[in-house]
This record gives structure tokens, sequence and C-alpha cells, in this order.
């Protein structure tokens, strides 16, 4: 069946007619009192990996700059661009959900940085996230889809380099530092906010044009390798994480593990992360924060497909799926449930036949 | 014209949580804060209609199980986005162990 993934057109309303935009989404049922524990904040576990991430990133910037014109920077700047392109995504994820810290203040300061590192209007993005957590993966409902069926397998590749993001993320922020929004933005964000996202992008492309004006005037390129550029060249973690999350798995479905993939990760891809590796977890249960995801994976490990054990294996079963859905957008991945679990919640699909 | 309604046993809600009472068609959550005091306000927030009986409580204000908007459950202030409307909130006393709602 052919998708039509705007938010403005006909699968948008075949959504709200079909039954599939509401808040009716299976929970695991967990006891109140575990829930309360889970839910818990605390600012210690952010401040450590906050302080380390910035820290390496001054450190790592530092010794390639030194190091420059020699091709022994390049290791330095491709490290540092992780920590830019791909670790400030899931600090602007964290940050965005208020779980990171428990200080107010403190999300709010990691996201507005991160959003600049990512090219996200706060704004916007606040509300994107939003709609993507009411209506994970209904097309035509949720602006966060990242591999579109059918697959087409060079764009999605591109955006290893940001190729997709990145003009998308600079187009919006002309047009909204010209005062408009765009039509997608109009259906899921709030009006009151209009005039602080058209603040933030002339703020920000400011800031841009200073950049590559001091690299012009310096006649170097270190400007722009330690702003702007790592959204290129140090996102593929954050991509290669990113379709790993919905990638293979149904569409149009009101059960979280139908939709969603946990894939147990190295420790230098969860620090990356976030712990966003639990993501049937995190979209279950949002308000938990990612430092106790480890442990309502545990508590939720009874009713929940069997996670992917790494992420060349998971990668191992996602790929062959999106490579038949280049050609058949219908065909995805549907994981047994233990015989502990409660069935899969179909919704509608379900009742319709 | 208004009543009290008996909602409640107050012992029903531990400190910093929140309970789900529903009373004829309407739904609302009574919440207890970390120093005995009690609240009432509507069950679902302003944002999308998520019913807050899931949401995290702390101090007096509750969080949006769903998306995190933030509510102060003294006044149903909105505190953080993406929720701009305020929720309702109703006289709420505590007689004889038990938590009472005007509504």
């Amino acid at each position: 069946m052919p998708r039509d993934y705007s938010l403005t057109g006909p699968d948008a309303r075949r959504a709200v007619d079909a039954g599939l935009v509401t808040e009716d989404w299976y929970r695991t049922p967990i006891d109140r009192k575990q829930m309360k524990a889970l839910m818990k904040r605390a600012d210690q576990p952010a401040i450590r990996d906050t302080i380390l991430l910035f820290g390496l990133m001054v450190v790592l910037a530092g010794i390639a700059i030194a190091l420059m014109p020699s091709w022994w920077s390049v290791p330095f700047w491709l490290a540092y661009g992780v920590l830019y392109g791909s670790a400030m995504d899931s600090r602007w994820h964290e940050c965005g959900h208020g779980t990171a810290f428990k200080t107010r203040w403190m999300n709010q300061l990691v996201y507005q940085v991160a959003c600049f590192c990512m090219m996200r209007d706060p704004w916007c993005w606040k509300y994107s996230h939003a709609r993507h957590h009411s209506d994970t993966i209904i097309v035509g409902r949720d602006p966060e889809i990242a591999i579109m069926r059918p697959v087409v397998a060079l764009k999605v590749a591109s955006n290893l380099l940001g190729l997709v993001d990145v003009p998308d993320g600079l187009r919006r922020m002309v047009v909204h530092a010209s005062g408009r929004m765009l039509p997608d933005e109009e259906t899921y964000v709030e009006a009151v906010f209009y005039p602080k996202t058209f603040r933030t992008a002339r703020i920000w492309l400011a800031i841009y044009a200073l950049t590559v004006l001091t690299a012009v005037l310096f006649l170097s390129w270190v400007p722009l390798l330690l702003i702007g550029l790592p959204r290129l060249y140090g996102c593929w973690h954050m991509v290669l994480t990113g379709w790993l999350q919905h990638g293979g798995l149904d569409d149009n479905a009101l059960d979280h593990r139908l939709n969603s993939r946990t894939v147990y990760m190295n420790p230098v891809s969860r620090f990356i992360y976030w712990n966003m590796n639990y993501h049937v977890e995190h979209h279950m249960f949002p308000l938990v924060p990612y430092y106790r995801l480890p442990e309502l994976h545990r508590v939720c490990a009874f009713d929940f497909p069997a996670p992917n054990r790494s992420i060349p294996q998971a990668f191992a079963e996602m790929l062959p799926v999106l490579w038949r859905q280049r050609h058949d957008p219908d065909f995805h991945l549907r994981r047994p449930l233990p015989d502990s679990a409660h069935p899969y919640h179909d919704g509608p699909r379900a009742s319709a036949g | 014209m208004a009543d009290w309604i008996d909602a409640c046993a107050a012992s029903d809600i531990d400190e910093e949580d929140v309970i789900r009472f529903d009373h004829g068609s309407r739904t609302f959550v009574i919440v207890r804060d970390h120093q005995d005091n009690y609240y009432c306000t509507d069950g679902l927030c302003t944002h999308e209609d998520v019913h807050l009986e899931d949401g995290l409580v702390v101090e007096a204000t509750i969080e949006c199980p769903k998306h995190s908007s933030i509510f102060d459950c003294s006044t149903g202030e909105v505190e953080t986005p993406p929720a701009c409307e305020n929720l309702h909130t109703y006289p709420t006393k505590v007689e004889n162990g038990r938590v009472f709602v005007e509504l």
C-alpha cells in the first residue's frame, strides 16, 4: 500500500479516520511504587556525563588544532565530530524530555546547546518530538520517521553524512529567520512559540555567518571544523543508531513492541547515545531517565520481544528487511513475544480485520 | 451548586503521588505533595488529553506521563510546554482521614 508521509496529506486524514491518533497505546503493567522509583530524577549522572562530554570535546578539539595541518589531526577531528554531531542528538533528546537532570535549568541549558549543534529549532523540535511520542511511526502523523517506505537506499544512506538533515535544517532556519513557519510545523507547533523560533533562527544564522567570516578572514578551516561541519562529518553514529530505533518494524500500530527496537550496545555507543538503545522501554515510559532504562528493561523483559544482542546483529536483522521494503513497503518484521508476555495490541487494524 | 465530594482516604495516596478519581462522567486526579497537602485537578493533560494518573509528582507539581508538561497542582498553572493551557483545580480538604473535593 502506498504511503504519504506528509503531515498535511491524505494519510494524515486516513490516520485520524482509522482511529490511529489516540493515546490508547499498550503499556506493560508495572507496579506504581516500582514505576515511581524508576521515574525518580537525579542530577549526578547527567552532570558527570555532561562534564565528560564537553571535557572530551575540548581536549579532542585542542589536540586536533595543535596537530593541524598534519593528517594526524584527522582522527581527533572525527572523534570530536561524533561527540558534536551524534552525542548532541541524545542530549537534545533527553533534555527535551526533561528527564536527564533533576534541575530544570540544567535540562534547558544543555537542550539549547544541543539544539544549536543539531540545527534543530528548540520549539519546533519540542513539539515534533511530542508528536513522535503521541503517534509513533503513524504515517501522516509522525514527523520523525527516519526511514520511509518504499525505502530509497541512496537517500537513506546519504544521511550518514547529514546530506538530508542538514540542508533541511538550514532551509528551515532561513525560513524561520524570515518570520515564517513551514506548513508541516504549523500542524504541531503552538503558535505562541513562533516568535521564539524566529528569534532563535536569526541568532543562529548570525553565529554561522560569524563562523564562516572568521574562517575566511583567517584562511583557516578550524572555525568550520569546530562549528557546523561536525554536524555533517560526525552524525553517522546518530544516524546508524537512529535507524535501529524503528527500522524494518511495523507502522500504524499502537504497541511500541511492534514498532520499536531494543538493542544491547557497547559502553561507548551507550555513552554517545545516552542509553536510547533501550528504545521500546523509552517509548512506553518516556518519563524514565536514561540512567534507569537498564533497570526498566529488566522489569519489562517478561513482556517484550527479545532484544537484539549487538549493533551488528541488529543490522543483520534489519538490513534485509529494508532492502525488501524498496519494492514491498508493507513487508516488516514481527518478532515473537515470550510466553509470559501479553499479546500484541494491534489496535484498530485488528478490529478492521 | 458545588458539593463536597468524598474522593478517597488520605492514606490511599503515598507522599508525592497521585491517584485517579472519577465522578459522574468526569475524571480528576488527587495529588498529595511532599508536605501532606492534597490537591484535585482535572485528570487529563491540557495538551493531548493524556490521563495524569500515571504522572510524576515532585513536591506540588505533576508531570504528564506522555509529553512531560509540568503543572503546579495548587494553581493548575502550566510550568513547561508542550501544554499551554492551565489545568482546572478544585478546592480540596481533609477531614477525619478522608479527602473531600468541592465539585
